[in-house]
């Protein structure tokens, strides 16, 4: 078999032809500044020979990483040989990340399914060691002053409703993850350029058979942008909400741009906040969400226009309008249901959770701006298939929402999860992993879920972008009935956790 | 989930006793006999054609022997064999139930050969025959499970094609494949085994197979020949049934097109109670059985204990 192997290969570098030659000097350079994982078997690709890979994962971010680890973390599948294609030298060099910093601007809200899943692939631990923010209180109220909703962990009879974490934080603890077990791992420091699915260098004993024309071959070749290129059995595109595999792979998307963008960036308080809050205005909703230490972390939604002159005013303006939007701005606080007389909502209250005679509280103020502004724009967009043969798309690269509750990356995580336990079935039963009735298991899996949650936070966005008196009470009646009905608000909770399904879709 | 949903069968000593007692079945959730639970379903009907002709050649091979295989079978499969590896093709329902045949497969033979159940590669070292191989549709996830698998099929094509296609992935490319019916194979090996001694298999497997041979019990005692001591069989095919016969011939081949119709003569079908007897003859002995179900709400298929329709078992060849 030993000779047969390496027929092929010789096979492979006889097709590259001249011009990877001149290229794998390159490479050859960039092979010492990788210091950190080397000792864990871990190598740089060279691109003077094709390897092979059994999945090539393309996008080394947070998704694509945290599947790396899923992998590595299962019997069945820690003996797959993998490659990582991602150009970001931190993946080489590691991620710097410096204690006294104030928290990054770029963040997630980790649900609990997301931290058990971390907590199984052995990566929460270092995640631990850096700073994030647990939370158990959540308060959603809108600017129409008509009603609010308080969340606590209480009511789901869970410890933490979430926790917040900067990206850089994730990755680098990912990136720990993954250097601390033995999976074969390749990282090539590159782009993907192209990807050849039919002319694999395995089909070319059958090629000349007619009768398996639809059957070339078991492998993808990948050229990469630095001239290299490599083979894998199956193709993993984690390559984000641009991903680079959807478009070479022929996969078609639905979706739409909002014509809203976010604004983000990291603010600090005189005391420490401990509750995530979002309150709705009229051109989109704004969230605080505690990241450590006196710092919290927004995300504004707001029109194109209002975003680039908030990213560029002065910071003393910004923290106005900031204080403004998370208090009284664009209308009244609601009123305490404690306090209730006159309360048109009233009717509800039998059978209140815990949290419902919490009163409403105004959040903390912000004092100071720490770190740059940051905008994004917002759309949704979502691939109508996520396999096909050979290649299959997790994370943004299926699916991009608006960033509203924070599920983005959980909905990645969700798929990184589902993939890599779909591949160990397959192998369990000696599947050849690239088959796409087998990626097809995965993607009848997430696809309903993914879309529940999409269509959801699109729901959200569409109701609260318009502003009319009777859709605003109506508005304020599903806070009230969200905050009063209590098996509703369990059920929310849970489904915001990641944990659940919401009963519609079960 | 497998292991969950199965259900294990034994023959008691009804099969034991062989002749014309038909087996028990009795339902038994522990590998220890529990307090026999009848099977609710009613036993079928005697075999309305004659019964097999059991050999008292104790080897199961005879030189004068004729090919088990029926000569119009192997004509059918020929003519569509270049669509074996075409997951939407003719064979789209072996493609459909491979993964759950797999999963019998791995767990009872990890358990018979007391292999690590979470291990990529269980089968590692241990020589498995795949009699029936077709175009290596069940060969090939044997070979990436570690075992070396050798694959036998009386239809030149299907080996033809299944060569083609072992090769193009190298942890399959191991295969060997013959084209041989299983007597003539047996015959082969028993003459090598005269030379070099030990040409058997660990495990035996001939899924979907018996239904389309010519006399049964022949094909289960060449089956018995090919495997060593204390080696494990699986057989599955499909339960003379009403249920098997709607399931199949009319639902499969006349109404949804899954399979060519033709594919199946019903009268050839054999029942699960037959199956013991005929593999009892063979000196093996039915340890597990399971059938296969489709919920045609999900379109999956799973494993349970209805053994009604499809059903594959799991024996272990006694010492001679």
């Amino acid at each position: 078999m030993n000779r047969l192997i390496t027929r092929k290969i010789v096979d492979n570098v006889y097709r590259l032809k001249a011009p990877q030659k001149s290229l794998s000097t390159d490479a050859g350079v960039k092979l010492p500044s990788s210091n950190s994982g080397q000792e864990h078997g871990e190598r740089v690709g060279f691109s003077n020979k094709i390897q092979e890979h059994d999945i090539a994962i393309v996008g080394g971010g947070m998704v694509g990483l945290a599947f790396a680890c899923s992998l590595a973390s299962m019997p069945l599948t820690k003996h797959l040989n993998v490659a990582i294609v991602d150009s970001n030298p931190a993946l080489l060099s590691g991620v710097c990340i410096k204690k006294e910093d104030p928290p990054d601007p770029r963040v997630s809200t980790v649900t609990p399914a997301t931290i058990s899943f971390f907590k199984d692939i052995g990566a929460w631990k270092y995640v631990e060691q850096h700073r994030h923010a647990y939370f158990d209180k959540m308060q959603v109220w809108d600017y129409t002053g008509l009603g609010y909703t308080r969340y606590s962990a209480r009511d789901a009879n869970k410890d933490v409703l979430g926790c917040v974490v900067e990206n850089k934080v994730l990755l680098s603890s990912l990136l720990s993850c993954i250097q601390s077990t033995d999976i074969q791992k390749t990282i090539y420091p590159s782009r993907l350029m192209t990807l050849h699915r039919n002319s694999s260098s395995m089909g070319a004993g059958s090629t000349s058979s007619g009768s398996l024309s639809y059957e070339l071959g078991h492998t993808v070749k990948l050229d990469l942008t630095d001239g290299g290129s490599l083979c894998a059995k199956l193709v993993v595109g984690a390559d984000g909400s641009k991903s680079r595999v959807r478009e070479l792979a022929g996969f078609t998307t639905s979706g739409w741009n909002y014509s809203q963008n976010a604004v983000i960036c990291t603010v600090e308080h005189s005391v420490e906040n401990q509750c995530a809050w979002q309150r709705f205005l009229p051109a989109g909703p704004i969230a605080l969400l505690p990241i450590g230490d006196n710092f919290s972390n927004i995300v504004w939604t707001m029109n194109p226009k209002e975003a680039t002159d908030r990213k560029v005013m002065p910071e003393g303006e910004f923290l106005q309008d900031v204080n403004y939007a998370i208090d009284y701005g664009f209308g009244p606080h609601p009123k305490s249901s404690t306090s209730g007389n006159g309360d048109i909502f009233s009717w509800l209250k039998p059978g209140v959770t815990l949290s419902a005679n919490e009163c409403f509280e105004v959040p903390p103020k912000v004092i100071k701006l720490a770190s740059e502004r940051m905008v994004f724009p917002l759309s949704l967009r979502h691939a109508n298939d996520y396999a096909s043969r050979y290649v299959v798309l997790i994370g943004d690269a299926a699916h991009t929402v608006h960033p509203l509750a924070g599920q983005g990356v959980n909905m990645g995580f969700g798929d990184a999860f589902a993939l890599s336990k779909v591949i160990a079935e397959g192998i369990a039963v000696g599947t050849d992993i690239g088959e796409v009735s087998l990626l097809k298991k995965f993607e009848a899996e997430r696809k309903p879920e993914n879309i529940a949650m999409m269509a959801i936070l699109d729901g959200i966005q569409k109701a609260y972008s318009v502003d009319f008196g009777p859709l605003n009470i109506l508005r304020a009646a599903a806070f009230h009935g969200a905050n009063y009905i209590s098996p509703l608000k369990r059920c929310i909770i849970s489904y915001a956790s990641g944990e659940q399904r919401l009963p519609i879709f079960s | 989930m497998a292991s969950k949903l199965l259900i294990q069968l034994r023959a008691l000593s009804a099969a034991a006793n062989g002749h014309r007692v038909l087996a028990r079945r009795v339902f038994s959730d522990s590998p220890s006999l529990s307090p026999p639970e009848v099977s609710s379903t009613p036993p079928p009907p005697p075999p309305p054609r004659p019964p097999p002709q059991i050999s008292q050649s104790e080897s199961g091979v005879k030189s004068s022997a004729p090919s088990s295989l029926d000569q119009n079978e192997l004509f059918k499969f020929s003519s569509i064999a270049e669509t074996w590896w075409d997951s939407e093709g003719p064979f789209k329902p072996l493609h459909a139930i491979n993964p759950i045949r797999l999963s019998f497969i791995r767990s009872t033979l990890c358990r018979h050969f007391g292999r690590d159940p979470n291990s990529a590669r269980p089968f590692q070292g241990l020589k498995f025959v795949d009699v029936g191989c077709g175009g290596g549709i069940l060969s090939e996830p044997l070979a990436r499970m570690g075992a070396t698998v050798t694959g036998v099929d009386a239809v030149e094509k299907n080996i033809k094609i299944a060569r083609l296609h072992a090769d193009l992935d190298p942890l399959t490319s191991t295969i060997e494949y013959c084209c041989t019916t299983a007597e003539a194979y047996a015959m082969l090996l028993w003459t090598e085994k005269m030379v070099e001694e030990h040409k058997s298999f660990d495990a035996v497997i001939s899924l979907e197979v018996i239904e389309h041979v010519a006399n049964p019990a022949e094909f289960c005692k060449s089956l018995a020949a090919l495997t060593v001591p204390d080696g494990a069989t699986v057989i599955s095919t499909v339960n003379r049934s009403m249920r098997a016969y709607a399931a199949t011939i009319i639902i499969a081949e006349y109404l949804l097109r899954w399979l060519p119709i033709g594919t199946h003569q019903w009268s050839s079908f054999i029942t699960p109670e037959e199956l013991v007897l005929i593999l009892r003859r063979a000196s093996v002995s039915v340890k597990e059985m399971a059938g296969f179900v489709y919920d045609p709400l999900t379109g999956k298929w799973s494993l349970s204990d209805d053994i009604n329709v499809n059903y594959i078992a799991y024996g272990t060849k006694t010492a001679l």
